[in-house]
């Protein structure tokens, strides 16, 4: 009589231990991105800060005003998203800045996506941080951060040559994680 | 016998309707104030009623209806955009899935494992319910319940 007791009790306890044990591998506050494998959604971004170390005034003026996806085709291109007041971009700045300029002249372009922020503030900002080898955007309703699920800044996506979002980082980047990403998406052959 | 059973199902009816009743007085309060029929009102609302649906990122337990996050605030602002372009409520709310997931989705759509969830309150119910038939039958037959369970030889 006991065992069958102790039987039917674990019939019950027993998933709701397994379920409650599953529980406890996830982390509910992380968000899986559906993005990675699909095209990355456009946008068209005003320029509001140059780079800061530009090789020629030529190269900075090739690059004016506004910023099309679309006209990236063939290239990688690395989108950073970050804001003044966010503390680990501080952190992944110089990374970002010398993965930038140790791949100038490869098929890849970088930006800097000023996310819930005034330019004036993120101007500002570089120039406290030593400069920035790449070109800062600015966002101004939001609206291309939410075309990329953002929920946190920072965050960084990678698109390939094709056009789509090949990977997607959150937090801090290292300057190892963008040089193994970018390379292995130059080396993919162009569509 | 029959008795027992009849009372068992009329409380689990009961119980059903209890269970229900919440959803409907959650709902009412976010539609409860469209007085005036203007094309206006009627965006306002059907934005105030999409938004309540959708997960606010920043905040992650409430809706970008109810968040203050500026995050919450540019999506509300999204949401009224493309409902006032003509795209579906439907429309809408697949955009932010495609964006965030469905994850964005404060109520998990019923398919798949979300199936648990709508199904298991009504599983453990019915459960419960003959669980206290059971006991029930077996308080009220004490003796007669007893004795033809083992096999008189």
């Amino acid at each position: 009589m006991s065992w069958k007791r102790s039987l039917i009790a674990s019939l019950f306890a027993l998933p709701i231990l397994a379920l409650l044990a599953f529980g406890t591998t996830r982390d509910p506050r992380i968000i899986t991105s559906p993005l990675p494998g699909h095209a990355a959604p456009a946008f068209a971004l005003a320029v509001f800060s140059y780079p800061t170390d530009a090789p020629s005034p030529q190269a900075a003026q090739a690059m004016r005003d506004t910023v099309r996806l679309d006209s990236l085709k063939g290239k990688v291109v690395v989108l950073n998203f970050w804001a003044s007041w966010c503390l680990a971009c501080r952190d992944e700045h110089a990374a970002l800045s010398a993965a930038a300029t140790a791949l100038r002249g490869d098929d890849v372009r970088f930006y800097g996506v000023l996310y819930q922020d005034v330019p004036e503030n993120g101007r500002e900002w570089i120039a406290r941080m030593g400069g920035q080898t790449y070109e800062g955007l600015y966002d101004p309703k939001t609206r291309t951060a939410i075309d990329y699920g953002l929920y946190g800044v920072p965050e960084t996506f990678f698109i390939g040559r094709d056009g789509r979002v090949r990977y997607k980082h959150v937090g801090a980047v290292t300057t190892q994680v963008v040089m193994d990403t970018v390379r292995a998406l130059l080396a993919d052959k162009v569509k | 016998m029959s008795r027992a059973f009849g009372l068992a199902v009329l409380s689990l009816a009961f119980a059903l309707v209890l269970a229900t009743q919440p959803v409907r007085a959650q709902g009412a309060p976010t539609s409860g104030n469209s007085g005036q029929t203007s094309g206006v009102s009627r965006l306002d609302d059907s934005v105030r009623k999409l938004s309540s649906e959708l997960r606010c990122p920043v905040c992650q337990g409430e809706s970008i209806q109810e968040s203050p996050a500026d995050l919450a605030k540019e999506m509300r602002r999204v949401v009224r955009d493309q409902l006032a372009a003509g795209r579906s409520t439907e429309e809408v709310k697949a955009y932010f899935v495609s964006k965030y997931g469905e994850w964005i989705l404060l109520e998990p759509k019923a398919r798949g494992v979300n199936l648990t969830v709508y199904l298991l309150p009504f599983l453990m119910l019915i459960g419960g319910a003959v669980l206290i038939l059971y006991s029930v039958r077996r308080w009220t037959h004490p003796r007669t319940g007893s004795v033809p369970d083992s096999p008189a030889p």
